[in-house]
């Protein structure tokens, strides 16, 4: 072969890769296939599902097990992954329909909806779930008059305690009703040397910042957003939150470590009895009073949010739903497993992980004798709750407010330059 | 080259010819393994930051140009996190060229047992980086970190401290737990370097009076230049993509304090779904780290000492 023609070979070779790879791209930018399909109903289906709160991996193996039993023609594979990491999981699985079942917070479907990530399924939902569920757990994952996902259960942030250190210090659990009590009860038990730091929350950079902080901003009468959607948490009760956050860091009261914690680090400190109080989602008191884990587990109490200033008590709406995958080509098979872990019986049979979707589960005496605390708690934490913001770019918003919260919590600025910051950042997003 | 070829008796042209192709051959799997890990998805990133991709699963997303790179470079976010990137850079790779000469000057003297020292030494630098990160993590770790323990045990602080609370602070602690990972590497680079200078040039210097700070200056340092050169690059470039350690350890908090250029490019593309505009910050991360290799490499071609 002459020199010419060997380079002649090996730049047909370069041009047939490259060929190749242009082919592989389709005509899509992306890459992304165009749509998912209904499927036959049966075969593998892939479920992704996260590791706190809520369902543990054990519930959700225990029900897989007992769903296969039932529908022998369809096998779920789950996936467990961090709640910090599910949302990125879902949205880079989405072009090639990894998923068919995914678990999704309330503030993410404007953002899946908008983008073509998770199924409409509005026309699956039978008629009766609309008057036998819980409202707002049905509009979880409902946006622009449709829906794209069931919610699997109402969920919010309870405060939980360690009557233990309440007593030893002197109170009652009773006076656990308004923050201005918390604090009080806490200052009490710093001073009898029995915590450090009474308090600990979740203030890391992450979700769970804007959840605590949802639940003050609402405690001293604010919202996130006025009626246009704007953003005006810079307002009064707004930066009153914040400074009082700041100030129970600055009083000793909160564990100053709490800026970094997620809610599972708050769990620990509350079951290693460094803390007495903690904000956190209802399956906590599972963990808390669970004697392999907890050392607290015979004095592990919980209640409704603190009253605050403005005399209400709203919980942070964190629901989350079960949605299908857009690019999912087995969307029957995974209706299926929806409708399934739907059932309410299956849900009652659960109900210390999760509180059920169904209105009748909560007049159910003998279901709530099995789980009365968290019952009692959710009632009145439900009659108020508090909503972000529910759009399409909510992780870019929400990062916004993370980190200006922060810059506060850490003393790099003053509350209110933090949340002017955070408004005027924020409300430029919202314009795009 | 084809000359020289031309130039050569039959026998010995067909022989090269043959080896030639074989060596073609022997390469094709690597020239597809680098195009499909490589150049195709740099393809497809320089392809995704022309257009405004808005969703994973956009199928017609819209052309618009260098808008993507226009906005990046107008956003003040893209250049604090390419500040904290060149202060990760500069700091850790400084540590990591200081501490492993110190290393490998030690592992290049003749003692007992430095077969087990060179062994262990290179221990950190196999860790996972998940795995070192959990590891630095659990150290600063503020309630039960051994940070805290040893610092008060010695009497240096009298209450514990929240490490990873200041973003200042953390992004250092990031910089020390990176460093701890990949100061073996530099330390072996240096070392191969080091048993590479004869010793009889030292037996010279010491015939010529030269104290131990003059020879270090005059011949180690020059001698080992190469090396240092050739650890430079493949530091400076790693930094500069720092994600992993980042990711495991900080997530970009606390108040994006550690949150490098890369790290930023994941939030916007991933966790904000904003394709187009990532990729534009991560061809401007590309950009970066080809202009810097490329002048070191120049750097060192005129150097008379490359061995490269």
């Amino acid at each position: 072969m002459s020199t010419h023609a060997r380079t002649k070979l090996r730049s047909a070779v370069l041009a047939g890769i490259a060929a190749g790879a242009l082919a592989l791209t389709g005509c899509s930018v992306t890459g992304a296939p165009a749509g998912g399909g209904a499927g036959d109903g049966t075969g593998e289906i892939n479920a992704l599902f996260m590791k706190q709160a809520g369902y543990s991996e054990d519930d959700y193996k225990e029900i897989i097990a007992a769903f296969e039993k039932e529908h022998s023609d369809i096998k779920v594979k789950p996936t467990f992954v961090s709640y910090e990491a599910l949302h990125d999981k879902i949205v880079t699985s989405a072009p090639a329909g990894t998923y068919d079942v995914v678990l999704v917070d309330v503030i993410w479907p404007a953002e899946f909806a908008s983008k073509g990530i998770v199924a409409d399924i509005t026309d699956r939902i039978p008629d009766s779930w609309k008057s036998d569920m819980l409202p707002a757990v049905l509009a979880t994952a409902e946006y622009d008059g449709k829906y794209y996902g069931v919610g699997n259960g109402p969920a919010t942030k309870l405060f939980f305690y360690n009557e233990d250190m309440v007593t030893k210090a002197g109170a009652s659990v009773s006076d656990l009703d308004t923050w201005d009590g918390v604090l009080e009860v806490a200052k009490k038990i710093k001073a009898a040397g029995l915590s450090q730091y009474p308090i600990a929350w979740s203030w890391a950079q992450a979700e769970a910042l804007i959840c605590d902080y949802a639940q003050l901003l609402g405690a001293f009468g604010g919202d996130f957003t006025d009626s246009d959607g704007k953003l005006i948490i810079n307002d009064e009760a707004g930066v009153k939150a914040l400074t009082w956050m700041k100030q129970t860091i600055d009083d000793g009261l909160t564990n100053p470590a709490s800026t970094t914690f997620l809610e599972d680090d708050v769990s620990k400190a509350m079951a290693q009895g460094e803390t007495a109080f903690g904000l956190n989602w209802d399956s906590t008191l599972r963990d808390l009073q669970d004697p392999s884990i907890s050392e607290i587990s015979k004095s592990a109490g919980v209640l409704p949010t603190p009253k605050g200033p403005s005399g209400k008590r709203p919980g942070v709406n964190g629901s989350m739903a079960y949605s299908i995958g857009a690019n999912s080509k087995k969307q029957d098979a995974a209706w299926t497993f929806i409708e399934y872990l739907m059932q309410q019986d299956v849900q009652d049979k659960y109900v210390t992980s999760s509180l059920p979707s169904w209105k009748s589960s909560f007049t159910d005496e003998s279901l709530i004798k099995t789980n009365p605390e968290v019952f009692a708690a959710s009632k009145d934490a439900y009659s108020e709750t508090i909503l972000r913001p529910a759009v399409p770019n909510y992780s870019s918003v929400s990062q916004i407010i993370q980190v200006e919260l922060q810059n506060a919590l850490l003393g790099k600025k003053t509350p209110q330059k933090a949340l002017d910051d955070a408004v005027s950042q924020a409300n430029a997003q919202l314009e795009k | 080259m084809a000359g020289s070829i031309a130039a050569a008796p039959p026998r010995k042209r067909k022989r090269r010819n043959g080896e030639r192709r074989l060596a073609f051959w022997l390469l094709l799997p690597a020239i597809l393994a680098v195009f499909g890990i490589i150049l195709y998805p740099l393809y497809r990133t320089v392809l995704i930051s022309l257009f405004e991709v808005k969703s994973a699963v956009a199928v017609d997303p819209p052309f618009i140009g260098l808008g993507n790179f226009q906005e990046a470079l107008s956003s003040p976010g893209l250049w604090s996190a390419t500040g904290r990137t060149l202060y990760f850079t500069l700091v850790s790779t400084g540590i990591e060229l200081v501490l492993g000469f110190l290393v490998a000057w030690l592992l290049n003297k003749k003692f007992r047992g430095r077969w087990i020292v060179q062994a262990l030494i290179i221990l950190p630098w196999a860790l996972p980086t998940i795995v070192n990160a959990a590891m630095w993590k659990g150290i600063y770790n503020a309630q039960y970190g051994a940070l805290n323990g040893l610092l008060s045990q010695l009497g240096l602080i009298d209450q514990y401290q929240v490490w990873l609370a200041d973003p200042f602070l953390s992004l250092n602690l990031v910089i020390i737990a990176d460093a701890w990972k990949t100061t073996p590497l530099v330390a072996i680079f240096l070392l191969a370097g080091l048993t590479a200078i004869p010793s009889e040039i030292y037996e010279a210097a010491r015939v010529d009076r030269a104290g131990p700070i003059r020879s270090f200056f005059s011949m180690t340092l020059p001698l080992l230049a190469p090396s240092i050169a050739l650890v430079l690059v493949l530091r400076t470039v790693e930094a500069i993509k720092v994600f992993d350690i980042i990711y495991a350890m900080t997530r970009g908090g606390p108040a994006n304090g550690t949150q490098t250029i890369s790290y930023y490019a994941y939030v916007t593309a991933f966790s904000e779904q904003n394709y187009g505009l990532g990729s534009a910050i991560a061809l401007i991360v590309l950009l970066i780290v080809l202009v810097l290799s490329t002048v070191y490499l120049r750097l060192m071609r005129r150097s008379e000492m490359s061995m490269l």
